[in-house]
């Protein structure tokens, strides 16, 4: 088992330096140049080449490379070319809200998508079933902008039930002391117990957390209801029934244990489109997360910045596959 | 008659019987039907929008400052945009560039990843460890990544967005196919087809790829579906068609400035993707059910 | 016994994309208390479907019961609600089935899937349902009962693993073993030791067995009394001897390699063929490969008639010789 762990982790590491390395090429592909970028529009040519010279861009390729990673390791992203700030410190800011954002719109991703492909195996061809066949089917046609900027144009300015954006209204910013305890709003408004907070902050992450979360549950529910579908038919679970044993026990007990390997899969899937999807909808919603850093740097071609989200988004994305990886050889069919 | 021609007149016959046996089971699923229906409809659109198209002359120039920002009207069915040119037309062309868009990059994404994935399968070792490495450091960005980081460093544009997707795509259908080559490769015909010296290009292709070609059109036909979805969301973010080309996408983020005062500037353009994408999947899931075994209803 | 377990004119369907096809179409098959009855037909001839309708275990969507009665010991089984029929299986009747490693769930140690059973069925604590699995371990004879539990399925061989099932079918009680093929994907020398394994179960635990196959030297050695099945129908049944040494049946006698003497009618010529195909189907389902068939076989469908004693009989052509070794009025 250690073993498995180690050899898992080790080529996710490979493919780390990967990705890295193949953000890299591009960015040394790109037609504009960096050094311009850092010093403004209105710089001399010798102002550039002094900032070329310092931010390292006359080296050759190779031992650019070299001091990236000597950087990277340090934990030094390289600072933002529009606000000269490192990057690594605004991810850190922005970082929590993003995660959050995930964790809660995955959350009800599969609190909606699991029971939803549970009923539609265990009654299929039924009314729920093509129902929520179609549901899941529209769940992940629609595009993620389009859900937010129609759910915004309903539950805010039609209802004037929902805010605009923002994690917290102006108002409780104002006048609560907001609590900092482990960057994540969710959980340090309920370890203090503030539930003015609390509600405010349900009332805003809302809206997000659906459209984040809209096409996976589309996802979860088809690939569970497939799983499901898939096991039910095998022998064992006709030699199940024909031992006497309840249809509840053998979806319940039996074929979900089965339905685990597919099921993790999806779910890690999902996780991982739900952080793609936030780049799209925090800056929608104004959600403070890296969504919105990123859609920002994308429009000034702020490389540092980008390369920094791509390499912690890959990074957080190997690390959930590792995860699923593990989970998945716990199945006694898995050869380690 | 010579042996070839009679041969190929057998051929012919039973693929038309399975073809037609396809449609027929096809068919009777309605919801795939009216999907596929929508599809050519859409299909059509595409191809006469200029003729069809109310004010074709908005797609390009700005021509109304006068008629901006017009809700739905009988003149303009979907309503104007902030230079006040009419948004169904600019919708209806769109059609074109995002139908012809994806079907660009999933075949060349298909152009590119099943080859790999038969060579891959085929001769194993390797060949096999070097092609699924790359795949799996493409595999391992997280999706829409990968698309956004070369579209940003490529320079955005509406080629360089497909370009983008082209080269995120493929690795999935090479990691597709591989994996049913490997299953494929054991079985009793290909072991034949070797021992009687046909040559290997010949096995891979005439009797291996059409053994496992059913999941990599269910899968495409999807794809067609989400590429559009996901050049639209690279044109939102900027990183895709730029003004004032009327791709779905695009229209939708310029939208968002003008978002409180014209709620039918992004309605349409995004409902139309909504569709869309809707009509491919529901294709697919349509296609999955007639084509695999394992989910046939008898 | 007469009436312990009988099956009555059970018509099933299956609904498929060319229409609604017939499976089974059986008119009388009885089992005595204490025998072993061996069913033999070839592939496709719906042994299987017969099997899982007995316990209502087929795929419903496509299959459906059109008519029909199954009675044990009284009840219809046919007739029963889900919660009912469920409180037979397992426990009256239970059922064995062909390949032993798609039988077993291949998550779960073959000890949790046996004692899971054992504790849902006869409501027994985690602790009591151990011991029991352990003894019916021991029952199969398989050795080192205690660390064979704690294997997964895919760590056991072939000949174990049906062991293995054999106990899970009889933990709870049933008296009533269907046995679908169980040797079939075994090894001949595994497959004596499983026969023998089940005939002295038969014996210690006075269960009753339905044993299904397709090879017919092996329902001989097995079963006391035969029936044997052609595309859903009973064609013929009797005891072991009777069948062996007496076949009636055409395709009986052809099953068990009773060559026809001329081979020239046993198929029909181009003309009969295409005679015959403006027809619809003919009633006897054997018609076209049957050397002895007759004009009666094409309209009227031939139904299952006691000859003798011990030996029934579905044909036209041999309803009326006797059996030849039966005094000739027919006692019941």
């Amino acid at each position: 088992m250690l073993s498995f762990i180690t050899r898992r982790l080790l080529l996710g590491i490979l493919t780390l330096f990967g990705v890295i390395l193949i953000t890299f090429i591009l960015v040394r592909v790109v037609p504009s140049d960096p050094a311009a970028q850092w010093v403004g529009g209105r710089a001399t040519p010798a102002q550039v080449e002094a900032a070329r010279e310092e931010l390292g861009l006359d080296q050759p390729i190779y031992i650019q490379f070299k001091v990236y990673i000597a950087e990277l390791l340090k934990g030094n992203l390289g600072y933002s070319l529009m606000s000269h700030q490192p990057v690594s410190e605004e991810l850190k800011k922005r970082f929590p809200a993003t995660l959050e954002l995930v964790i809660i719109s995955s959350f009800i991703a599969l609190l909606i998508g699991l029971p939803l492909g549970l009923a539609s195996a265990k009654a299929k061809n039924s009314w729920i079933d093509h129902f929520s066949r179609f549901f899941s089917i529209g769940a992940i046609s629609i595009p993620t902008f389009w859900l937010a900027l129609v759910l915004q144009l309903i539950f805010f300015m039609i209802l004037g039930l929902l805010p605009s954006g923002g994690q917290l209204s102006m108002r409780i910013k104002l006048f609560q002391d907001i609590p900092h305890i482990t960057g994540f709003m969710f959980l340090d408004s309920l370890i203090t117990g503030n539930f003015i907070i609390f509600k405010d902050f349900l009332k805003h992450i809302i809206l997000p957390a659906i459209c984040v979360g809209a096409y996976t549950i589309g996802l979860v529910a088809r690939m569970t209801r497939s799983a499901l579908l898939e096991i039910l038919n095998e022998d064992y679970i006709k030699a199940a029934r024909s031992y006497g044993l309840s249809e509840r026990l053998i979806l319940y007990s039996y074929a979900l244990k089965n339905s685990l390997g597919p099921t993790v899969t999806a779910v890690t899937l999902a996780m991982g489109y739900a952080l793609m999807n936030t780049f799209l909808v925090e800056s929608i919603f104004s959600w403070p997360g890296i969504g919105k850093y990123v859609a920002d740097a994308v429009i000034c071609l702020d490389y540092p910045a980008i390369m920094g989200v791509t390499i912690l988004a890959a990074f957080a994305y190997v690390i959930l596959n590792l995860i699923a990886d593990i989970i998945i050889s716990l199945d006694p069919r898995v050869k380690l | 008659m010579s042996k070839r021609y009679l041969y190929f007149n057998i051929l012919m016959k039973r693929k038309l019987e399975t073809l037609k046996e396809h449609l027929y089971l096809l068919q009777q699923n309605k919801l795939t039907f009216i999907a596929l229906l929508i599809i050519l409809f859409l299909i059509i659109i595409a191809i006469i929008a200029p003729i069809i198209a109310p004010f074709p002359s908005h797609i390009y120039s700005d021509v109304n400052p006068q008629d901006k920002l017009l809700p739905p009207s009988r003149v303009y069915f979907f309503g104007t945009d902030e230079a006040g040119r009419d948004l169904f037309s600019r919708v209806l062309y769109g059609t074109r560039i995002s139908l012809l868009g994806s079907l660009t990059a999933v075949v060349m994404g298909l152009l590119i990843g099943v080859p790999l994935g038969l060579l891959a399968g085929f001769y194993g070792k390797f060949v096999d460890e070097l092609i699924m490495r790359i795949v799996d450091m493409f595999l391992s960005f997280p999706p829409l990544l990968l698309a956004m980081a070369i579209a940003a460093f490529l320079g955005p544009s509406l080629q360089n967005a497909i370009l983008a997707l082209i080269i995120s795509w493929w690795p999935w259908y090479t990691r597709l196919i591989r994996g049913q080559v490997v299953s494929i490769k054991e079985k009793e015909f290909v072991r034949a087809a070797h021992a009687i010296g046909t040559p290997s290009w010949q096995i891979m292709f005439k009797h291996i790829l059409p053994n496992c070609i059913s999941p990599v059109i269910v899968q495409a036909s999807m794809d067609l579906g989400g590429i559009i979805l996901t050049l639209a969301a690279l044109s939102f973010l900027g990183l895709g068609a730029q003004a004032p080309t009327p791709e779905w996408g695009l229209i939708v983020n310029t939208s968002r400035t003008y978002f409180l005062k014209a709620w039918w500037y992004g309605f349409f353009p995004g409902m139309a993707i909504f569709i869309t994408v809707l009509c491919f999947n529901l294709l697919g899931d349509g296609l999955r059910e007639v084509l695999d075994p394992k989910t046939k209803k008898y | 016994m007469r009436d312990y377990f009988r099956i009555k004119d059970l018509k099933v369907n299956f609904r498929t994309s060319e229409g609604v096809k017939n499976i089974i179409d059986v008119n009388e098959l009885n089992l005595h208390k204490g025998e072993t009855l061996g069913i033999v037909g070839e592939s496709g001839a719906g042994k299987s479907v017969l099997a899982m309708s007995i316990l209502r275990i087929l795929p419903s969507p496509p299959a459906f019961i059109e008519r029909g009665e199954v009675i044990f010991k009284g009840q219809d089984l046919l007739k029963l609600r889900e919660n009912e029929i469920q409180k037979v299986r397992g426990k009256d009747i239970s059922m064995i089935f062909q390949d032993p490693m798609s039988t077993l769930n291949p998550v779960f140690t073959v000890g949790q899937q046996i004692i899971n059973v054992i504790q849902h069925n006869k409501h027994l604590s985690k602790r009591e349902a151990e011991k029991e699995a352990l003894r019916m371990i021991k029952l199969v004879k398989l050795p080192d009962a205690k660390n064979t539990l704690r294997k997964y399925p895919n760590e056991l061989s072939g000949g174990q693993r049906q062991r293995i099932i054999i106990a899970i079918a009889l933990s709870c009680g049933a008296e009533l073993l269907i046995a679908d093929e169980p040797t079939r994907n075994l090894d001949v020398t595994i497959q004596a030791g499983i026969l023998k394994l089940i005939n002295e179960l038969k014996s210690r635990l006075g269960i009753t067995v339905l044993f299904i196959a397709n090879n017919v030297n092996l329902i001989f050695i097995v079963s006391d009394r035969v029936a044997v099945l052609y595309k859903g129908k009973i064609v013929e049944i009797g005891t072991s001897q009777e069948i062996k040494r007496n076949p009636i049946h055409p395709y009986t006698r052809r099953l068990l390699g009773i060559t026809p003497v001329s081979r020239k009618n046993s198929n029909l010529t181009e003309d009969e063929f295409k005679k015959e195909i403006s027809l619809r189907d003919p009633a006897c389902s054997y018609f076209y490969k049957c050397e002895k068939r007759m004009e009666a076989c094409k309209v009227h469908p031939p139904i299952l008639k006691k000859i003798s004693n011990t030996h029934w009989l579905s044909c036209h052509r041999f309803i009326n010789r006797k059996a030849n070794n039966e005094p000739t009025s027919i006692s019941h």
